[in-house]
């Protein structure tokens, strides 16, 4: 899933300090799970901002509204009778949601309350770990299912560098050596020919273009398009 | 003449340990400050951090949480859990302008009476110490204005 952490409260209350009404848009999917952006933390920060500026002595209103997910526009559609009562809408929804949410209602300020972190899991309450870069050229079969892309720092693909020492990595001594992680899970299921296979370097270029990928089953429909 | 101020002090109390103890402290006519209102919850594994963000924008002065004693939970692990949250809504409404000390967490098991007579005494001292919650005051205010014709 997709993982976020809320911004700092100064630079929300900045964000939104030109605006009188601002509306604070959950999204119901990933930045939930992960205790940033759902139906609770919108409240939170609605709850947080209202006492910021009664305090201050300003007129101000926050109200919360959550969709299922930002990322789609079926869901957005539901907002559309209430955005046009706010000067501002505050998302806490990952980049892509907050993104889809501005093109949907462009006549409304838009602003962001989460910095999106990565792709990763929830390895127990209330902590997540990264796991995936989204490289677009998975290496997860032949690496015993560990990704060096986002667990080196180096994102070395063919073995460890020259720093790998007793399974811990060069750059930190408390971090794992990606590497030496993969050597042990390929060992222990009697795969470690795996590794003398050589990964081709990585084409950086294909990245450069924002991603775009079509369902086989809907080719034909976007070509037409196209 | 400066204006009376009688702090009103919410108490989120878990029915197992502090509401018994509260109970207790009626029965024995302990005498402790009259501003506190009692919510019981069936465990204070319920408080949710914005129960305690919607009681300081509703005007409370200060507001505890109370729960059993650490390891006597009926319900295992619900006051550590309140404990924690606590701890956030602390953060929380210190980044909103409010003084941290305004919330408070508290372990009162169910036959500990005077000590529940002595949580309320301390938190509403704190709540003089503190002054009135500034919310609470322009909330009066407000309401004030709207009554005059
Ligand atoms: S190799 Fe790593 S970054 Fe690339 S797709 Fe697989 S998991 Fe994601
Ligand atoms: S020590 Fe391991 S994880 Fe660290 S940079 Fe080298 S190969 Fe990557």
């Amino acid at each position: 899933m997709i993982v976020a952490q809320r911004k700092d409260f100064e630079q929300i209350k900045a964000a939104a300090a030109d605006f009188r009404k601002v509306l604070v848009v959950g999204c119901g999917t990933c930045v939930a799970v992960c205790l940033t952006g759902g139906e609770k933390e919108a409240g939170i920060l609605a709850a947080q901002l209202d006492l910021a500026s009664q305090i201050q002595g300003e007129d101000k209103s926050f109200a919360v509204a959550c969709v299922e997910r930002q990322c789609d526009l079926e869901f957005l559609d539901e907002l559309a009778e209430t955005v046009l009562d706010y000067d501002a809408l505050l998302s806490l929804a990952c980049g892509a949601g907050i993104q889809l949410l501005a093109e949907r209602y462009p006549r409304v300020p838009v602003l962001a309350g989460v910095d999106t972190t990565f792709i990763g899991i929830n390895r127990d309450v209330g902590l997540w770990e990264e796991r995936c870069r989204a490289c677009r050229a998975c290496v997860l079969t032949t690496t015993g299912g560990i990704c060096p892309v986002s667990l080196c720092p180096k994102g070395m693909l063919n073995g460890p560098c020259g720093g790998t020492r007793q399974g811990k990595c060069e750059t930190d001594p408390e971090r794992d050596c990606a590497w030496s992680l993969i050597y042990e899970r390929l060992a222990g299921l009697d795969r470690l020919e795996n590794l003398s296979a050589i990964v081709a370097p990585r084409d950086h270029g294909a990245r450069s273009q924002p991603g775009r990928q079509v369902h086989p089953a809907y080719l034909r429909r976007y070509s037409a398009h196209e | 003449m400066a204006e009376r101020y009688d702090p009103k002090v919410l108490a989120l109390i878990c029915t197992y340990c502090t509401y018994t103890a509260a109970d207790m402290a009626g029965s024995m006519r302990l005498q402790y400050p009259p501003g506190v209102r009692v919510v019981k919850l069936l465990c204070t594994g319920k408080v949710d951090v914005l129960y305690l963000l919607e009681a300081f924008r509703a005007g409370a002065d200060a507001v505890m949480v109370s729960g059993c004693e650490i390891g006597d939970c009926h319900f295992l692990e619900g006051n550590l859990r309140a404990k924690e949250r606590v701890a956030h809504a602390k953060e929380l409404i210190a980044e909103a302008g409010l003084d941290p000390g305004r919330v408070e967490m508290f372990h009162i098991g169910a036959s500990d009476a005077p000590k529940w007579a002595e949580a309320v005494r301390q938190m509403t001292r704190r709540a003089q110490e503190l002054g009135p919650n500034p919310l609470g005051r322009q909330k009066a205010q407000s309401l004030a204005a709207e009554a005059r014709p």
